[in-house]
């Protein structure tokens, strides 16, 4: 066995656990749900079955119990219960240690297993059978007679003689002679048996064990004579008769062909609103890292096709610039398909999140119900990864803070169980992602308070109550105990605003108290080539990202001139602050006389930059700043452009919050509400 | 001539593992995800033998067995039925359903390439 078939079995181990979990979770919510058990059960089995191929063998030995159980809960032998369910649980999450090889010190394992014995008393352990290829029997004879003839319809069932007479000879047997005795007329032939029957005479020391196993495939009568025991195909037939009479029992539980057995699990998986899971043959798996490396690889690509356009343009040559479109087309094709491949559903992260809300749920004594929409969104592999800290301590923040007490929600009216709503959309080049809780609510005068006491702001400061919610992720807003519902265990919310903003994101929140709190990220769709608009500033060449355009507009004369108040555009009606490139990066020289103004938005903030002149759109590979330019905050990344110069990706989230000036109320804000 | 095995599993470990040890046989492999599947490209394309699992979504092995008998293509191709230890009475359903043999999982590369050659010679 490769490490390569091992490597392939833990990535299906990892989906097969997610299915597992996920089964077993909706059991517990429909414990009646036979497709369910159905499917735990198949999973079980083919964590065992797969984990013994691939030489987990004590994976096998601890699942084996479980899949015991489950195949009784099918037969109906005992009913689902809470009990199994959670210790069902238990033993999912320490299959990866077993596959690790990680010791169990506290005896996890042992106890989870005499737990399961205790619920399943009365249950037999199932046979254990040897290997079929195996056997040897000691035989003292002279040569024997050895006769044999298939019965049955065996020549359908795929039977070959002439394999078993090969087979045969291989043991030494000599003399074969066929036995046409019993071949019918041929009007009663039967293609679909053999009539012929053969005697031999094989060699003294030739086993039993060995002629049956010569027999293990093909149904056949046979005598090894001068044998007293070998009657007539005697030891074949008893074998044959335990078997039948054993397997009664576990042929009650397997499902048949039956179209209402066969129907049962689909019709469950459409009720869970999923979609089925695509045809293996339609699909392959690829390293993760084999992916990054195309991505990196199409980035390239897209650097040069650049530098190609841009060379066939100033050497003007009509051949060489229809060959550069080309390339350009193909290389954005190529851009598409990568990208598309990475795209990762929301769902690979949702079973998880699944296991938290019941585990806190139980723990707090608060029963919630966890409604998951749009679990089918997509979004680049890396940002997938990066989300599931983030969101897990969003959620265990709704849950442990946001969510009132049983008694609490009885006293305001509301109903007992609690609802947590993690929902995801596309808007355009973003996705939404939300967590919706209808608890308490955030006390925005509390956080007001605290952010006063803590020096953040002034006493007499003017805010929105969006601006006060977002006071909740500045990094001195610390996690004491005071700092109301959204406060968290550990990590602040200021790291996981770090983590969404790494990614390109942004984060808000909203509250209503008394009704609830939801939290929104906003996220990129990818994270490695984005759309971009190039801009020229005193010289030098930056990148927006489109998405965040809004619209162009010239810069009104009697707005070129720096003015010491706060400079504000009127857009139809509405003030968006802008900020001046040139002021803001120090640049040389005059401005021209005529500056664009581009209009980008974060969130539901807009804000003016003025640039000396608008390039166009293009391509924008993005490259990560070094280390050491970690602390820029206006820029977020850099690019290569056609020409070989580098171009600075502007942060649009952080210039719109220099262009909120703090402490005055939000023009963009205030023009939405109005 | 190139002999072709189907191979029905609902695991792709299993599925990529059978694959992979009897392509490097010599055997040309199909693999199919369940018995419906299986059962589609067994009827497709003619087949030297057929190992299928047992306990598979929408159509299990033995319902896959019992169906593909039906048809005058699905008669005389030899089938090996998968089983694990916990399946003890599937041997003799099998048998009945039409199987020809069968094979215990764990099983190792060179069972397997033993199993193929004494249902294909």
């Amino acid at each position: 066995m490769t490490d390569d078939m091992a490597a392939i079995f833990r990535e299906e181990l990892r989906d097969l656990l997610e299915s597992l979990e996920r089964g077993l979770l909706d059991l517990k919510a429909r414990p009646d749900d036979m497709g369910l058990v159905n499917q735990v059960f198949r999973d079980l089995h083919t964590v065992k079955g797969s984990g013994a191929m691939f030489g987990f063998t004590d994976l096998a030995a601890f699942i084996h119990e479980f899949e015991t159980g489950f195949d009784r809960i099918r037969s109906g032998a005992i009913p689902v219960g809470a009990e199994i369910v959670r210790l069902a649980l238990a033993a999912k999450d320490e299959i990866p240690g077993l596959v690790d090889g990680l010791p169990d010190p506290d005896g996890r394992r042992p106890a989870i297993l005499a737990a399961l014995r205790g619920l399943m008393t009365g249950v037999a352990p199932a046979v254990e059978v040897e290997a079929v290829m195996a056997g040897s029997d000691a035989a003292t004879a002279e040569g024997r007679r050895l006769l044999f003839r298939l019965i049955g319809p065996s020549l359908a069932m795929g039977a070959r003689p002439e394999i078993v007479l090969d087979e045969l000879r291989g043991l030494g047997a000599t003399d074969i002679q066929a036995d046409i005795t019993e071949v019918p007329s041929l009007d009663r032939l039967d293609s679909e048996q053999c009539h012929i029957g053969w005697t031999m005479t094989v060699p003294a020391e030739v086993t039993e064990a060995q002629v049956e196993e010569v027999f293990l495939f093909t149904d056949a009568e046979w005598t090894l004579a001068s044998h007293a025991a070998d009657d007539m195909g005697a030891r074949a037939d008893a074998v044959e008769a335990v078997v039948t009479e054993a397997v009664i029992e576990t042929l009650a539980a397997v499902p048949m062909a039956a179209p209402s057995a066969a129907a049962k699990p689909i019709a469950s998986r459409e009720d869970r609103g999923e979609t089925p899971a695509p045809q293996a043959g339609a699909t392959i798996r690829v390293p993760a890292e084999r992916l990054d490396a195309l991505m990196d690889a199409v980035g390239e690509l897209v650097i040069v096709e650049a530098r190609l356009t841009e060379l066939a343009r100033q050497n003007r040559d009509p051949a060489l610039m229809t060959t550069a479109e080309q390339i350009t087309r193909l290389a954005a094709g190529l851009r598409d398909a990568t990208m598309t491949m990475r795209m990762v559903p929301l769902r690979s992260l949702v079973g998880r999140f699944r296991r938290l809300v019941l585990d806190l749920s139980d723990s707090l004594g608060k029963p919630i119900e966890f409604a998951v929409l749009g679990e089918d969104t997509e979004l680049d592999k890396t940002v997938i990864e990066k989300l599931a800290d983030p969101l897990v301590h969003i959620l265990r923040n709704a849950i442990d803070h946001g969510m009132e007490t049983q008694d609490e929600r009885a006293a305001s009216d509301k109903g007992r169980m609690g609802l947590i709503e993690l929902s995801a959309q596309h808007a355009g080049a973003e996705v939404l992602i939300r967590v919706r809780d209808d608890g308490r609510g955030i006390n925005p005068d509390r956080i007001r308070a605290k952010a006063v006491a803590q020096g953040m702001i002034s006493a007499d400061a003017q805010l929105t109550e969006n601006q006060i919610f977002a006071l909740i992720f500045e990094p001195g807003f610390s996690t004491a105990e005071a700092v109301t519902e959204l406060s968290g265990r550990g990590v602040g919310m200021d790291v996981v605003r770090r983590t969404i903003e790494s990614l390109r994101g942004s984060i808000e929140v909203e509250s209503k108290l008394g009704q609830g709190t939801s939290v929104t990220l906003r996220l990129p769709l990818t994270l490695a080539i984005i759309e971009g608009l190039l801009i020229e500033v005193a010289g030098e060449r930056y990148t927006l990202p489109m998405a965040s355009v809004q619209e162009i507009v010239e810069l009104p004369a009697d707005k070129v001139m720096p003015k010491r108040s706060g400079d504000f555009l009127d857009i139809r009606g509405r003030f968006v602050p802008f900020l001046r490139l040139r002021t803001l990066f120090e640049g040389a020289g005059e401005a021209p006389a005529e500056q664009n103004v581009v209009i980008v938005m974060s969130g539901e903030n807009r804000v003016g930059i003025v640039v000396d002149r608008i390039i166009g759109t293009n391509q924008t590979v993005i490259k990560q700043m070094s280390k050491l330019h970690a602390g820029v905050r206006a820029v977020s990344g850099a690019t290569i452009l056609g020409d070989g110069s580098v171009a600075l990706i502007l942060d649009v989230a952080h210039l719109v919050s220099m262009g909120r000036v703090p402490g005055e109320p939000n023009p963009a804000t205030r023009e939405v509400a109005a | 001539m190139t002999k072709t095995v189907l191979t029905v599993d609902d695991s792709p470990s299993i599925r990529r593992m059978i694959a992979m040890t009897l392509q490097e046989a010599g055997y040309a492999v199909i693999e199919a995800v369940d018995g419906q599947d299986g059962l589609a490209k067994a009827l497709a394309t003619p087949v030297d033998a057929i190992i299928t699992d047992q306990n598979m979504p929408n159509l299990d092995g033995l319902g896959f067995i019992r169906a593909l008998r039906q048809h005058p293509q699905g008669k005389g191709v030899p089938i090996v039925v998968l089983s694990t230890d916990s399946e003890e009475g599937l041997k003799a359903q099998a048998r009945e359903a039409g199987a020809l043999g069968w094979m215990v999982k764990p099983f190792t590369q060179d069972k397997l390439l033993a199993v193929i050659k004494k249902v294909l010679g």
